[in-house]
């Protein structure tokens, strides 16, 4: 954990409603792993108040990417943004995707529901240098909600996507693209963020095929760092479930630790 | 030089700033961003006896200028602290104070009898003003009776000097600080959150999921100010000023207004150096003032 009260914009990159930003924050760059997270702090006033948390997107040496959409004051003072800027950020955050040595060789699915793409590149590039085949699939409403499907392919990463309209890729949700998917084949592992119900319907998937998962889960979140409790979800803890700080013990948790859309302690 | 330390006569801190309980977890959450021995004292989160649940999310709701919580005081319990956290805190020369939580007057009286033993705890907070404590923000701190009866019990109890931390969710706050006083409090510590609500217009559902929560942040600091100096200039125990403290400046005026020390909450979310930052702003304004004292600004506030 650290604070970078000074990491500059390098570059940024919007489509739309998203955006990409690269940041140079060397040390944090260093110790980053796949499915931890960055705070940021969107501007030096005290509105927005807190903090934004964002999956890291990629690192690249010294620098990260955090990839988001416009959908509140926060992300969208981020969204003005200019190269050379600098932001307050602090991070690398919370547990990531454990990636198990078994995996070597094997192929893992990958599967990004709209914004929940973010993570999902910075693990394919972890994934690919330790040996493993990552295959990924990307769902968006329409198509100018995969945004980040070239960047992918330029990357030589083997991807799938489909849309809710069919305007491109396969017509449907992403989890029933994956549904086909697991039809013909059975991965070694699959790691996912997005919508909680596509990751809830892929939970089940992976259940009924015997496929570990993880999933990256997302919360409003105050501190980041386990301060405040204020970002929990529930998660089982042996036979009992409980509130559990996403910040600090996830954002990344094993599909039977999670009980979706938990309501009640 | 300046001497930053502030004496609240049953306990010596080295600088007037504190760190507020529920906003930085059992202290060591910050150690990877703040020398926990810079502090002039270490809040804890508030303690029932068992581990406690907690609220269903979401938990937070972010305002202007301000953030409305209902955690429901989340917590460990005291076993869990005394064997895990506690062995973690020995290093640190900082005075831990426990905020003490309870469902009834005997738990809080539980909770304190079983910490007595504990030499590293400096003093106990009694926290009878959370407004997730029960529905509808119920909690002893809204009435003089509840507050004597239940601080009178801890004092029995406590080993240890008593802090009695208060709700500003009432019509005459000087009241129940007079009578915490009145029962033997140490010290008061005031405010706490304010109860309130934040809708989603969208869904018109509430924000929370404990519909209401207690909003604390900048937009509170003025009511709080007020608050603490009406308090300040009722008791003859200390005061210790909290509410919407972000900067060096916030905390000064509280000291201002006759505050012995400060804790600092929320800005603790925005930025975890936040404490050391306001403890530096303290003495450059006080360098720059060419004040020899920081207890020398304690209650200056000049009205003509």
């Amino acid at each position: 954990m650290l604070k970078d009260a000074r990491a500059r914009i390098i570059h940024k990159e919007s489509w739309k409603n998203y955006h990409l930003l690269g940041i140079e924050t060397p040390r944090i760059a260093r110790e980053a792993q796949p499915g931890q997270f960055l705070m940021v702090r969107v501007n030096s006033q005290l509105y927005p108040l807190l903090r934004r948390p964002f999956s890291i997107h990629a690192r690249e040496e010294d620098a990260v990417e955090i990839f988001f959409v416009k959908t509140g004051i926060g992300t969208a003072i981020l969204a003005e943004k200019k190269a050379e800027e600098s932001l307050d950020i602090i991070g690398p955050l919370g547990k990531g995707f454990t990636v198990e040595e078994s995996l070597k060789g094997k192929t893992a699915c990958l599967i990004g529901g709209g914004r929940g793409i973010a993570p999902i590149y910075f693990l394919a590039q972890e994934l690919r240098s330790r040996d493993i085949h990552p295959k990924i699939f990307y769902g968006g409403k329409t198509a100018a909600d995969l945004p980040l499907l070239p960047k992918f392919e330029a990357a030589g990463f083997e991807i799938l996507s489909s849309t809710d309209d069919g305007s491109f890729g396969f017509r449907g949700l992403v989890s029933e693209l994956l549904k086909e998917e697991l039809e013909r084949s059975r991965p070694a592992h699959i790691y996912a963020c997005g919508p909680e119900p596509m990751m809830k319907t892929i939970t089940t998937l992976a259940d009924a095929r015997n496929v570990p998962a993880q999933f990256s889960l997302e919360s409003i979140m105050g501190c980041g760092i386990g301060a405040c409790w204020g970002c929990v979800k529930r998660i089982k803890r042996g036979d009992r479930a409980e509130w559990v700080k996403i910040c600090e013990e996830g954002p990344v948790f094993y599909g039977p630790e999670i009980v979706w859309e938990g309501k009640e302690p | 030089m300046t001497n930053l330390s502030v004496n609240l006569g049953f306990l010596k801190l080295r600088n007037p700033v504190l760190a507020a309980s529920g906003t930085f977890g059992y202290g060591l959450e910050f150690a990877s961003f703040v020398d926990l021995d810079k502090l002039g004292g270490i809040i804890v989160k508030g303690l029932y006896f068992y581990p406690r649940p907690g609220n269903p999310p979401p938990r937070l709701a972010e305002t202007h200028s301000g953030l409305i919580n209902s955690i429901g005081l989340q917590g460990i319990g005291v076993h869990a602290f005394c064997e895990k956290i506690l062995p973690q805190l020995e290093k640190t020369r900082t005075p831990i104070i426990v905020n003490v939580c309870g469902e009834a007057d005997e738990e809080y009286a539980a909770v304190i009898d079983f910490l007595n033993k504990q030499e590293r705890i400096a003093a106990f907070e009694l926290n009878i003003s959370c407004p997730n404590m029960k529905q509808n923000g119920v909690c002893p701190a809204l009435n003089s009776q509840a507050t004597f009866s239940i601080v009178r019990l801890a004092k029995r109890t406590s080993l240890r000097p008593l802090i009695t931390k208060l709700s500003p969710n009432v019509t005459n706050i000087v009241e129940i600080a007079k009578a915490a006083e009145e029962a033997g409090s140490d010290a008061v510590s005031l405010v706490n959150t304010f109860l309130a609500l934040a809708v989603d217009v969208e869904t018109r559902r509430p924000r929370l999921g404990n519909v209401f929560g207690g909003l604390s942040g900048p937009a509170i600091k003025p009511l709080a100010l007020r608050m603490v100096y009406q308090v300040a200039a009722a008791v003859k125990i200390p005061v210790i000023g909290i509410g919407g403290i972000m900067s060096g400046r916030d905390a000064l005026e509280f000291l201002i207004v006759g505050a012995k020390a400060v804790e600092v909450g929320t800005a603790n979310l925005v930025d975890p150096e936040a404490t050391i930052r306001i403890i530096q702003e303290i003495e450059d304004y006080c360098r720059e003032k060419k004040i020899m004292k920081v207890e020398d600004i304690v209650g200056t506030l000049k009205i003509d």
